[in-house]
């Protein structure tokens, strides 16, 4: 005769393991942490080096010159950037009982990147077993990135950006650990092989909640050839928040930032 | 992860939390009714699994450290990445030689944590003085797999 086991969702007596009180607790500090954020702005493209990176640091930067706080979270663990696009050499980050303190970037940019935190030319690598890393690793990424969201004092800030790493992943933890799918700033480069890239990693932060503000197209007027960032407006209904040209000084940013903040839902 | 005693058909409540120091890890819970206790082990890279979700399995009373995860975990970490400024509620408690060795022998990337901790949990239960045995009970009570 079988024995009689009921499911796991019929044990409902507390068991003192503690784990749904912990995950609960980690979820709150998130949102706590961020409840003197204005805004939360993911940068993202389903392509690698369109210059993701690079639009995030120089429209932070712009937006600080204009006089916003502002804040930038690099989601790219094992290629982080931002460290050097902010001009911001390898401080020691203050910890205090409440949290750490982000580093800070030039003209007042606030940021956490993995950039400050490993050694120069090592890569992110964890201390555990070698076997079956590829069964934890992205638990601990998530991890990192649950931790960079929660543990970080940012303070008021109008806008926090968070750059992405190419593909869909961090995306998808990032939008489990705020509760909701962030609001999405596409990079492309004129090429149709970006657009169609870039295509699908809107559709799937459409199809996770997301709000679309936009498209900036980078590296144009070079030896890219294609409307991808006009397409992919039309196709999604959105405005194309700027065109970059190759190495834009701070008077094209400031044409990007300023038209940016004239479009209404894009506005930080 | 729940256990139940099938025949009290009764669940287990969490017990007590070993680290043997070899990467595993065991959790032991009883029944509340029977008295039976049984132990789950976890293998390294299970142990690893329920660290990166940044829980202890029988919860923990020291409130999570700021990044813990990030620094804990982390193998390639720059020595001078923080600066532990501020000192905790455990700034005024003794640590033996040995113990001041041992916490030399930490990373620097992870030090300055480990050290709070250990005070921390040495202040909160009225100890005196820091010693590698306290480490190594805190180190489990603590859940604090390899710090
Ligand atoms: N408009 C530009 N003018 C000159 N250089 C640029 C421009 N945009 C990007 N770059 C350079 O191109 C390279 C790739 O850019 P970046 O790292 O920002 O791309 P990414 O999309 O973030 O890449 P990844 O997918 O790896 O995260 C960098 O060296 C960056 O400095
Ligand atoms: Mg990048």
């Amino acid at each position: 005769m079988p024995l009689n086991i009921r499911t796991y969702h019929d044990l409902t007596e507390p068991d003192r393991s503690g784990l749904p009180d912990q995950i609960g607790a980690q979820r709150r500090r998130v949102a706590e942490r961020l409840a003197t954020v204005g805004r939360v702005v993911a940068v993202m493209s389903g392509k690698g080096g369109v210059g993701k990176s690079f639009v995030t640091a120089h429209l932070a930067r712009a937006l600080a010159r204009a006089g916003r706080a502002v804040g930038v979270l690099d989601a790219d663990l094992n290629g982080p950037t931002a460290a050097r696009l902010l001009e911001a050499p390898a401080a020691r980050l203050a910890v205090r009982e409440d949290g750490v303190l982000p580093a800070l970037g030039v003209e007042g940019v606030k940021f956490i990147s993995m950039d400050q935190l490993l050694e120069d030319g090592r890569p992110l690598a964890f201390r555990g077993p070698e076997q079956e890393s590829f069964v934890w690793r992205g638990a601990m990424e998530a991890a990192a990135l649950r931790e960079f969201l929660g543990d970080v004092v940012w303070g008021t800030l109008d806008l926090l950006l968070i750059d992405l790493p190419p593909g869909m992943q961090r995306f998808a933890e990032l939008a489990d650990l705020l509760g909701a799918a962030p609001a999405v700033l596409t990079v492309t480069i004129p090429t149709p092989e970006s657009r169609d890239a870039v295509r699908r990693a809107m559709h799937a932060a459409r199809d996770r909640g997301s709000e679309l503000l936009g498209v900036v197209e980078n590296m144009v007027g070079g030896a890219f050839r294609g409307s991808a960032a006009d397409d992919l407006a039309r196709e999604f209904a959105i405005p194309v928040l700027g065109r970059v040209p190759f190495h834009p000084n701070d008077a094209a940013w400031q044409g990007i930032v300023d038209s940016a903040l004239r479009t209404p839902h894009s506005a930080p | 992860m729940k256990f139940l005693c099938v025949e009290c058909d009764q669940q287990m409540t969490f017990e007590e939390r070993q680290l043997p120091g070899d990467g595993t890890l065991a959790a032991a819970f009883r029944c509340p009714r029977c008295g039976r206790a049984v132990a789950l082990l976890t293998n390294p890279m299970e142990t690893q699994l329920v660290a990166s979700l940044g829980v202890k399995i029988g919860g923990t009373t020291l409130p999570a450290q700021p990044l813990e995860t990030v620094r804990g975990m982390v193998a390639t970490g720059r020595d001078d990445a923080f600066a532990d400024g501020v000192r905790g509620r455990g700034s005024g408690v003794r640590w033996s030689a040995d113990a001041e060795d041992r916490l030399a022998r930490v990373p620097g990337f992870v030090r300055g944590m480990v050290k709070r901790i250990y005070a921390d949990y040495a202040n909160d239960r009225g100890i005196a003085e820091i010693t590698p045995a306290m480490m190594d009970r805190a180190r489990s009570e603590l859940g604090l797999e390899g710090m």
